[in-house]
């Protein structure tokens, strides 16, 4: 086992590598430059701050550049505010984007596998389409309506939670409409999935058994079927953190909620290089991290996956 | 609320006191057992008597008919086979012996099942959870899908005798250490943190074994054990059933589509077919005649040593019989050779042949009949 | 407890039907009414996309602000005036703009799958029929895709070439498509290798092997066809997810240009207006939602319809 994990946490490496590749490939191919301004700069302005911020460099001289101050822990300046280097830009926000996405996460674990368990335990009836019907909401509602909505009723109208902000535990109310808009769809997601599963583990020869035994029914649920019905759950938690991580920047920038997030889209319209690479590979080093420690989680519940 | 004080008991009968012979005193249990047995017998009771016993199913198509009007009984230690092609009926029997049928679709119409003097289907599902696993213990067909494939085999059979014997874990464990010795299976204290994908077909089914056997049943469900299994370890598993069901003085019940397996292990036969029993009586007495055209063909559809080279083995022409809507016939009747005008208007009823309790379904064999 | 027939023997029935593979889908599929209501919604809006310039009442980009300012004080007619569902902020018919952006809708559903297929497909297949070390690479090269924050990557992609001749073309529009479809087709090129790995060792391909069928014949004529079911359940699975990453990249401002509108950007259009004339967001909502749904449960019903295995697992 420790030598999977060891051998999946060095193929991160190469992972990131052709990431950072193709992604500065893809920014330096595009027309435009950092210094595309409404008001035009002159060419010798230009010229000179292409040679101060080494931008006249031959591509790949730029790139092992790149490179080589990443590995030591310098992200670069950034071209658009000019007095904040992207180590300061990140050192702000991936706090409070780390807190939503965790937050949602855990949101939508919480409420999802008991709406799935519910549902399937009262298959067909009242609390199953209940169920149903939250998890259908939660499908149909992208996380931008979800958001704008709870922010009309609930912050506008009925004035219960502040529009925009986040001060984590220190306020609390600033969290809860961010991270219930986050979080609605992998709530459905998770709920669907868990409750199909249910109703196919109800169905398992394992669970007459476990019946024939004359356990109580707590420990037949619990103990036969909930654990057996997680295992292909589990397998889904990896594309909806995936999907939390990069979906949190729609949020951030409905909320105002000081994130990295929100600067992703300018600052790939700005052509502000560094920053773009540094939000493109902290979000693709978060999904690699999260990804594996799913594939160990799933291990740990099914004891006939044995890595080796 | 303890099973044995239910109030649907039935009372018992006239005193008998003889001490059955059948019963190894060596250990323990076969003691404990021997005295309850005679206590039993002195009551002249039946481990199970099932009376006039129909599970219906309730299907889109219609309500199936997979248990008729069943009735049948079962002594203390006896090994009684329910032989019969998929889909007569056998399981459903079982199940319903237990109250393990879905419902919905299947539920249990009619009829009266009394386990060691317990009305069954009057109980609450509380008490009836008592029973199961405690007093009736059950071994399914594939041992493959029958054994939760998260949870350790120890903890698995560990887990009843903690539910129904109030064991602590380390009773429970030490239990389960020697169940699994006893099926079989070596190094058992080492196995017991094993998961079932650890172990082969036949192990597993020896882990089956140790479940069932946990809480040390009156009763044991075998529902086509060695169906699943390589021929070499059937034997092993059905000499094991046997031994251990003798040691421990538990009924079986066998239920197989293998008439060879059931005359092998079982002192009594009922043969089922499309929902009814159509024979019944001792093993050796349906072996040497049976009164049955079907039992007949389940006998010669067996394959033999002294069969001619190259002869070609015998089937039972045609399908069972739809028993979505049962027809007022014999349900034999378009599958059978000697089948006459009589067999298609009525259905015959179990009546008494040769042989203590031999009793069979076919106007063609009673003494006026046309076969003979 | 929750049902469990299919544990139980199947009574035996002495009338057997003998039906195709399709066949017996198709019935398990009409036979769920979810599935069905999400069919019909399918087919309801591809015609509408397809109807949709013939069947609006005005043109999606005029502005009718004389007869909207007759009636009121701003140029916004409300829900059920002359405008059916009322206008935009411009006085543009909304009824009319949301049949465009259906237009927009079921175009992202179609050619991001279409995308989906045209690498995900061959890319499985090869993996998949000459293993090894083509498996190898090919794997690890959907490994690294599978890696790329997908979101990002389309806003990238979207971003950086709005200004080509490539992100102009179909009004901006056909950039996104492709750039969704380019993070897409891992699920897919997982899926036909998998499948395409359990049926190699199948009887019938052995058969056309030791018959001397070629590798391109069997793959195409056996292997794909067999493995037909889960993708068509994974292509209709697909589609909301397009749809959805569409929608949020008009949101944002990513993709169709105005005067065109993606329900995303008449959602994000309608947003300032919100408290006092909330039709603006609602109906866009409504639309993406309704789509989002009548897709899932589509190919929830094909998924159970085609594979009862496949049941709960993606």
């Amino acid at each position: 086992m420790l030598g999977y994990i060891i051998r999946r946490v060095l193929w991160i490496i190469p992972v990131l590598f052709v990431v950072s590749l193709i992604t500065f490939s893809l920014m330096h191919a595009a027309p435009g430059g950092p210094w595309d301004r409404e008001k035009k700069l002159s060419a010798s302005t230009i010229a000179h701050l292409n040679e101060k911020y080494g931008l006249s460099d031959p591509i790949h001289i730029q790139y092992l550049s790149w490179v080589g101050n990443m590995v030591r822990g310098d992200l670069g300046p950034s071209y658009k505010y000019i007095d904040r280097s992207v180590n300061d830009i990140v050192a702000d926000g991936i706090g409070t984007t780390a807190h939503l996405g965790i937050m949602a996460f855990l949101l939508s674990v919480i409420l999802g596998i008991p709406l799935g368990v519910i549902a399937a335990l009262r298959h067909n009836k009242i609390p199953d389409y209940l169920a149903t019907f939250v998890s259908v909401i939660g499908i149909a509602t992208p996380s931008f309506v979800a958001a704008i909505l709870l922010l009309v009723f609930f912050s506008v109208t009925l004035r219960w939670f502040p529009t925009h902000g986040w001060d984590g535990w220190a306020e609390p109310d600033t969290m809860v409409l961010p991270t219930i808009a986050l979080s609605l769809f992998p709530i459905a997601q998770i709920a669907r999935f868990t409750r199909a599963s249910m109703l196919e583990v109800t169905r398992k020869d394992y669970v007459r058994t476990a019946q024939s035994k004359g356990l109580r029914e707590r420990s037949i649920v619990v103990v036969h079927m909930i654990r057996n019905a997680l295992i292909p759950v589990v397998t889904i938690l990896g594309p909806l953190l995936a999907f939390l991580i990069t979906g949190s920047f729609i949020i951030e920038t409905i909320f105002s909620v000081p994130g990295i997030g929100r600067y992703y889209v300018t600052s790939i319209g700005q052509r502000d290089y560094g920053v773009i690479m540094a939000m493109t590979m902290l979000y693709a080093a978060a999904i690699a991290v999260l990804n594996l420690v799913v594939d160990v989680l799933y291990a740990y519940i099914d004891p006939r996956i044995r890595y080796s | 609320m303890s099973v044995s004080d239910d109030p649907s008991r039935v009372a018992g009968g006239p005193a008998l006191t003889d001490l059955p012979d059948d019963v190894s005193v060596a250990t323990e249990e076969g003691r404990r057992l021997a005295e309850q047995l005679a206590d039993n017998r002195r009551h002249a009771r039946k481990l199970l008597e099932v009376r006039n016993l129909s599970t219906h199913f309730y299907t889109r198509d219609g309500v199936v008919h997979a248990v008729d009007d069943v009735s049948f009984e079962l002594d203390y230690g006896e090994t009684l086979g329910i032989v019969g092609e998929s889909g007569c009926g056998k399981s459903v029997t079982a199940l319903s012996l237990t109250r393990l049928i879905a419902s919905p679709p299947g539920k249990i119409v009619s009829g009266q099942i009394i386990f060691d003097g317990i009305d069954v289907l009057k109980l609450s599902n509380e008490e009836m959870r008592l029973l199961r696993g405690k007093k009736i213990g059950f071994i399914f067909q594939d041992p493959m899908t029958s054994l939760n494939p998260t949870l350790t085999i120890g903890y698995q059979i560990a887990e009843s005798a903690k539910t129904h014997l109030g064991l602590s874990r380390k009773a429970a464990d030490d239990r389960a250490v020697e169940l699994l010795s006893k099926v079989g299976i070596p190094r058992s204290r080492e196995r017991m943190g094993d998961y079932p994908h650890q172990f082969s077909g036949g192990m597993r089914q020896r882990v089956m074994i140790a479940i069932a056997l946990a809480c040390d049943p009156m009763l044991l469900l075998a529902d086509e054990p060695t169906t699943a299994l390589d021929v070499t370890i059937q034997a092993q598993i059905l000499e094991l059933i046997r031994s251990l069901s003798d040691e421990f003085g538990t009924a079986v019940i066998l239920i197989t589509h293998d008439l060879g397996i059931a005359a092998g292990m079982c002192h009594r036969i009922n043969v089922m077919y499309a929902g009814r029993i159509v024979e019944t009586g001792l093993v050796d007495d349906i072996y040497e005649a049976p009164r049955m055209p079907y039992a007949w063909g389940l006998l010669d559809s067996l394959p033999r040593l002294d069969e001619v080279k190259g002869a070609r083995l015998r089937t039972i022409e045609g399908m069972p019989p739809d028993l979505i809507d049962p027809t007022s016939e014999c349900r034999f009747a378009v599958r059978c050779k000697y089948v006459h005008d009589r067999c298609r208007s009525e259905e015959p009823e179990l009546t008494p042949r040769d042989g203590e309790g031999h009793m069979a379904r076919c106007f063609g064999t009673e003494p006026e009949g046309w076969i003979q | 407890m929750p049902n469990r027939t299919e544990a139980l023997e199947k009574p035996a029935v002495a009338v057997r039907r003998s039906a195709s593979l399709w066949g017996d889908a198709w019935r398990r599929l009409i036979r769920n009414r979810l599935a069905v209501v999400g069919g019909v919604l399918v087919v309801t809006f591809f015609s509408l996309a397809i109807l949709g310039p013939f069947i609006a009442p005005y043109e999606y980009q005029a502005q009718h602000l004389q007869e909207i300012l007759a009636n009121n004080n701003r140029p916004i007619a409300p829900f059920g005036s002359e405008f059916f569902l009322g206008t935009d902020n411009l006085g543009r018919d909304l009824l009319s703009r949301l049949l465009d952006g259906a237009q927009i809708s079921m175009t992202v559903a179609l050619v991001v799958q279409a995308v989906v297929l045209l690498i995900g497909l061959p890319i499985g297949a090869a993996a998949a029929w000459f293993g090894g070390r083509v498996d190898t690479y090919l794997m690890r090269f959907t490994d690294v895709i599978y890696a790329f924050p997908d979101l990002l990557f389309i806003i990238l992609l979207s971003v950086a070439f709005r200004e080509t001749f490539f992100g102009k073309a179909m009004n901006g529009l056909l950039l996104v498509f492709v750039a969704i479809g380019l993070t897409a087709w891992v699920g897919m090129a997982r899926l036909v290798r998998g499948q395409l790995l359990s049926l190699k060792e199948t009887e019938f391909v052995e058969a056309a092997r030791a018959i001397g069928v070629s590798d391109f014949r069997i793959v195409t004529r056996h292997l794909l066809p067999n493995a037909m079911g889960p993708m068509i359940v994974a292509v209709t699975l697909g589609i909301p997810g397009a749809i959805l990453a569409e929608a949020t990249l008009a949101f944002i401002g990513i993709g169709a240009q105005a005067p065109r509108a993606s329900w995303g950007s008449l959602v994000a259009n309608g947003q300032p207006f919100l408290r006092s004339s909330p039709h603006l967001v609602i109906f866009p909502a409504l639309a993406v939602a309704t789509a989002l749904i009548s897709f899932t449960f589509l190919g929830d019903g094909l998924r159970d319809a085609l594979d009862p295995k496949l049941k709960g697992k993606q």
